[in-house]
Order: structure tokens, then C-alpha cells, then sequence
């Protein structure tokens, strides 16, 4: 079998000494940086990227995802704990996962998230090996028009899933595509809106935007709230949960497994939605539905393995197809750019073994993730006794440090400062950010699949129509695009989105 | 009719931003060739995007204006957290060179503490001390970044 030769390339990278270090480094830090409130993954990659730099490609892929995962797992640590969910995708565990943690089932809530997380992560690696092989052959057929259609799905559907109004979220899709075209005109070599500074010859950088905007001013708005941490002071005692918290935890482990799975490979899905998506399923079958929200242990099972599913087939698009699908993923595009990796379809047949390397290493991180966390748990906690005063100017210190040594210059980060007051405008606007990020990765790539695809038809621009398969990502474009005019699903989605 | 005639005033600066920033990407476009659909030259495709980001601007704004619309007022800006955050990053990156990692740490962490309503010089100044060392340990000793340790004096 290929799929089970390729595993076995994978793992023999991912279980070098070397490797297995990084990625319990990367397991480590990501979770070290996780737990703090108000850090999602974005900002702990973002911060801990430098750290990669030195490192061989493969090391530095697999000590990423390390973080990445040890992120998510951090978040819901503190979603359980003390309420206060580490990122976004953590948001409905702290609905029952604290109100487990208030009864004192605090560390059976932390037990049943770190198995469904496990469960998740083991199942969605093997979809991710399994469909690489099929979906990378599919993208060696895609032409310009075909790659164009698809990114403007993924564009559309991101907006879909963000929160706020849709039209909104498409309006940050073109204003992030517009801040991309900033740089050397590919084709022609034209100098656009760049008004004579070299450092903006090479473009707009992601990381600089990403810290400005989710970094400095998400600091600054929290800087207005005051921060009360409503802690659980009991020792988190009895792991182990009992024969009948199994019972009601392995068939919502099991469907918000194959939920998350699903949900992750969408563009603009992942984490986020799939936890939300997995929560209101476990609320519907449930047999005791009163209990939700007071504690009920399929709110915690459910929502963790949809979160840690989706989170990890979330990579397929990228790894496969080059598109990152949400703003993490974008993320990694930069991650693999230092390293002079171009994600897309050619990473897997130039470079199996960080290819699947990269993927065994996911398994290996959720185990290591599995042993290293529960015990550490009480580490964790104590560092959400730090108050926010001595926090935020170390994360500032770390953010200012990742954005400086991209080019080892200071340019980058007066832009890092220059997007702080864009970001806090945003905010204060209530547009969202990630849509934005997204139209700045994917602007370049877009513009020179039409390019491309306009100049092989001569100018006729009904192209995209009459090639059945950009015909029918586009058709899928504009049926959800319609789908979500309609009043209804509207209504249903704004339920959905708010946090 | 009572109110402002803007109804949703957060969805109306929305619009204005967008409506902005496609003025001024296609003004600017307007310096670069546009050639033709076959062949594009480099002012096509932000015309194009500029002429989208307009249209989804005003539809925004006159969404805000619509008597159905939500009233919503803006938010009020917090002025000072913005300028003592941003212009302690801004002052790390002019201060980098002439006073090397430390000396520019030590501005960053104190310049930006100020940001907190709970602000104390000697908690500020213990959490600089730790900052400091805990940085210089890992990102000079550690990982080897280049960076500029001693003031410009020195070198």
C-alpha cells in the first residue's frame, strides 16, 4: 500500500531524536503562549516564528505545527479552568467546561479534552494522508482559470464564516487583495503603489499585519476592559473519568471527529466552525439536553475533537492545493516562504519526507500533547495568575522581536505600528480582520491566475464560465453568496458567528 | 423622525473606509498602463478591484442610512492606550541602533506599561529587569538573532 509506505517515510522523519525534540519544543512553547488570554495561535506562531528561522525546513514545519497545536490545546485549557477561552475556537468549551470545572470535575473536563483532542488528531491525520495522494493529483490538472475560481470560492466562503455583516467581510476580502498588489507588477516588473520606498518593493509583509492588527491593538482593546480572571482555586484532582462519563463522551468524541474533519477542509472553516457546528449537533441528539450549559460532558468531548479535527485537515488545502484556507494557514504560506518552501502541489513530490514528515509529526504532537498537558496543568493556571499589567508588555517585547527579525530590520516594524492604529480603526468598526489577511495572501496569486487564464482566451473573459470545473467552483461561489442573502439562514447564521 | 439621519453610524465609517481606500488605489492605479483584457498591463487588475471595493463601500453606506437600519453609534476611542502602545513599538525601532537591544527593551516595556491603568515605576521596572535579561538570554545568547546588543557608542 502507498498510503501505509508513505506513513512510514513520514514517521521515520518525525521520530529522529532531532525532530522529536522540536516538536515537543514546539508542543511546549505553543502551549505555554496559548493559555494566555486574549493569544490565539496566529499571534503565538507570529511570535514564536523567529525561533524557526535557524532551524533545517523540516524541523522548523514540524516545530510550527508543534505550536500550533500546543495553542489549541492551551486555549482549551483556560476555557475549562478559569473561562477564559484562549482563542476563539475555545469559545463553547467554556460553556460546560467550566461549569464541569465549578463542580469540581475540573480535571475530568481536562482528561476528556485531551482524549477527544487525541482521538480527533490520530483520525484526521490519516484523512490528511489519505487524501493528499487523490487531491494533489487533482491540483496538477487545475490551469489559471481553474486556481482562479478556487480562490475566489475560498475568498467568499471565509467571508461567509466570518463574523458581522457578509458584505462586509467582502469589502476587507478587496481591500486586503488591494494592500497585496503593493510591489513589483510580477509580469511587468512595474513598480505599484510603492512611491519610491525600496522596502515596499517586495510588498506588503503578512507578519508585521498580522502583529499590528492581532497583536498591538488587540492589546490595546484589552487594555480598556478590565481584566478579571474568575479562577478556580481548587487542586484539580481525579484525572480519571467514570465509566459513565465514558459512555456519554465516546459517541460525541466520535461525531465531532468526523465533523471537524469535514468542516476543516473548507476553506474559511477550521477550528472555529467546526467546534460551534459540533456543540449545537451534541445539544440536538442529546438525550439530556437541560444539561447543556450546566456541565454536560458531551459539550466539552464534542467541540474539542471537532476543534482539534479541523484544525489539522485545515492543512490539507494548503499542502495540497497551495491555498490556505484561514488565516493561521496563511500564516504557515509565510512560515514556508522563509524557508524557501512554494506550498502547493509540488511540496509532496519534490519533498516527500517533509511532506510526510510534516504529517506523522501532527500524530507525534497530539501524543506528545496527551502526556505533556495533563500533568502540567497546574503550571498552566499559574500563569493566569500573572496580572494582564506585566503580560502584555512581554508579549509586546516578543512581537516587537518576531516582526524585527523577519528582515532583521526596523521597517518592519514601524509598519507593525502603523497597523496597530489600523487595527484598533478596525476594531472599533467591528469589521474583521482575518478576511483582510486572506485577500492580502491570496491577491498576488489571484491576479496572475486572471492574468494568465485572460491572456490564454484572448481577452474573453466568459472563460470561467465555459470550463466546467471553474464553472462549478464559481457556481458554488454564488450559491453561497445567495444561501446567505436569504433571510432565514441569515438570522440562523448570526446566532451561529457571535461570540 | 428623531436621531441622526445615519442610523448605524459603525456600518456608514465602514463604508467610508472602503469607499477611501478604493479612491485612492485607483487614483493611483491611474499611473499605470492598463493595456487590454488579452493583454493586462499592470493598472488592470487594481482598476478592476478598486471599482469593486467602491461599489461594496456605498452599498455599505447605504445600508447605515436605510430607515430598516439598526441604530448603532460609534465607539469611543481610547486615545491614550493607542498612542502609549504604538509609540512604544515606534520608539523600539527608532531607538534599536542609536541604543542598542537592551536600552531599546527598556523603552519599549516602560513606554508601553504606561498603556495600563494599574501602572506602577517599580513594577514596571522589576518586569523590565526580567523582560530584559530573560531576552537577552534568548534571542542574542540562544538563538543567535542578529541583533544590535551594545548602544552605536560602541561599535
Amino acid at each position: 500500500m502507498d498510503l501505509f509506505h508513505n506513513l512510514a517515510l513520514g514517521f521515520s522523519t518525525a521520530a529522529q531524536p532531532a525532530n522529536l525534540l522540536y516538536a515537543f519544543f514546539g508542543c511546549l512553547l505553543g502551549t505555554l503562549i496559548g493559555v494566555l488570554p486574549g493569544l490565539g495561535p496566529l499571534a503565538t506562531i507570529a511570535m514564536l516564528l523567529p525561533i524557526t528561522y535557524a532551524l533545517p525546513p523540516d524541523a522548523a514545519l514540524i516545530m510550527l505545527a508543534g505550536i500550533y497545536y500546543g495553542a489549541q490545546y492551551g486555549g482549551s485549557t483556560t476555557a475549562i479552568v478559569v473561562n477564559l477561552p484562549g482563542e476563539s475556537s475555545s469559545v463553547v468549551t467554556t460553556i460546560d467546561g467550566y461549569q464541569m470545572a465549578k463542580q469540581g470535575r475540573a480535571g475530568v473536563a481536562l482528561s476528556t479534552a485531551a482524549i477527544g483532542s487525541f482521538f480527533a488528531g490520530c483520525v484526521a491525520t490519516l484523512a490528511l494522508a489519505a487524501l493528499a495522494g487523490p487531491l494533489t493529483a487533482a491540483a496538477l490538472l487545475f490551469g489559471p482559470k481553474e486556481f482562479f475560481a478556487l480562490m475566489i470560492l475560498g475568498l467568499i466562503l471565509a467571508s461567509v464564516l466570518s463574523s458581522g455583516p457578509f458584505i462586509e467581510g467582502i469589502g476587507m476580502v478587496a481591500l486586503g487583495m488591494l494592500l497585496s498588489l503593493v510591489g513589483t507588477d510580477l509580469s511587468t516588473g512595474t513598480q505599484r503603489f510603492a512611491f519610491g520606498i525600496p522596502q515596499l518593493f517586495d510588498g506588503l509583509d503578512f507578519v508585521p499585519m498580522a502583529m499590528g492588527i492581532f497583536g498591538f491593538a488587540e492589546i490595546v482593546k484589552n487594555l480598556e476592559q478590565d481584566d478579571k480572571l474568575s479562577l478556580v482555586t481548587q487542586k484539580i484532582a481525579n484525572l480519571f473519568p467514570t465509566r459513565e462519563d465514558f459512555r456519554r463522551m465516546i459517541p460525541a468524541i466520535l461525531r465531532g471527529t468526523a465533523l471537524g474533519t469535514l468542516l476543516g477542509v473548507l476553506p474559511g472553516g477550521g477550528a472555529v466552525l467546526s467546534s460551534f457546528a459540533s456543540y449545537t449537533l451534541e445539544k440536538k441528539l442529546s438525550k439530556y439536553p437541560e444539561q447543556f450549559g450546566k456541565g454536560a460532558i458531551e459539550g466539552v468531548a464534542g467541540p474539542e475533537s471537532a476543534n482539534n479535527a479541523g484544525a489539522q485537515t485545515s492543512f490539507i488545502p494548503l499542502l495540497t492545493l497551495g491555498v490556505p484556507s484561514n488565516v493561521v494557514m496563511a500564516l504557515m504560506v509565510g512560515a514556508m516562504n522563509i524557508h524557501n518552501i512554494q506550498p502547493g502541489p509540488q511540496v509532496m513530490t519534490k519533498n516527500p519526507t517533509l511532506f510526510w514528515g510534516l504529517i506523522a509529526s501532527m500524530w507525534v504532537g497530539n501524543l506528545m500533547l496527551l502526556i505533556l498537558n495533563l500533568p502540567l496543568v497546574g503550571l498552566w493556571v499559574k500563569l493566569l495568575t500573572i496580572p494582564y499589567r506585566y503580560l502584555f508588555p512581554a508579549i509586546m517585547v516578543f512581537c516587537s522581536i518576531g516582526v524585527y527579525s523577519i528582515n532583521s530590520g526596523t521597517f518592519e516594524v514601524y509598519e507593525a505600528a502603523l497597523f496597530c492604529v489600523f487595527g484598533y480603526l478596525l476594531i472599533q468598526l467591528q469589521l474583521p480582520a482575518a478576511p483582510l489577511l486572506l485577500g492580502l495572501v491570496l491577491g498576488p496569486a489571484i491576479e496572475e491566475n486572471f492574468r494568465r487564464a485572460m491572456v490564454l482566451s484572448r481577452g474573453d473573459a466568459t472563460v470561467f464560465l465555459t470550463s466546467p470545473l471553474s464553472a462549478a467552483l464559481l457556481a458554488a461561489a454564488a450559491i453561497a453568496v445567495i444561501l446567505i442573502m436569504l433571510p432565514t439562514i441569515r438570522t440562523r447564521r448570526e446566532e451561529a458567528l457571535q461570540e | 423622525m428623531t436621531g441622526p439621519i445615519i442610523r448605524d453610524q459603525r456600518a456608514f465609517g465602514s463604508g467610508a473606509l472602503f469607499l477611501a481606500f478604493a479612491a485612492f488605489f485607483f487614483v493611483t492605479a491611474l499611473n499605470y498602463p492598463s493595456g487590454t483584457a488579452a493583454r493586462m498591463g499592470p493598472g488592470y487588475f487594481p482598476r478592476l478591484l478598486a471599482i469593486v471595493l467602491a461599489a461594496i463601500g456605498l452599498v455599505v453606506m447605504l445600508g447605515a442610512v436605510r430607515r430598516t437600519a439598526e441604530r448603532q453609534a460609534l465607539l469611543k476611542w481610547d486615545m491614550k492606550g493607542l498612542a502609549w502602545v504604538t509609540g512604544s513599538v515606534a520608539l523600539f525601532a527608532l531607538l534599536l541602533f542609536p541604543l542598542g537591544f537592551a536600552g531599546a527593551l527598556f523603552v519599549l516595556i516602560m513606554v508601553s506599561s504606561r498603556a495600563s491603568p494599574e501602572f506602577t515605576w517599580k513594577g514596571a521596572l522589576a518586569n523590565a529587569a526580567i523582560l530584559i535579561g530573560l531576552c537577552l538570554a534568548v534571542f542574542v545568547y540562544g538563538l543567535g538573532l542578529q541583533l544590535p546588543v551594545w548602544p552605536a557608542l560602541f561599535n
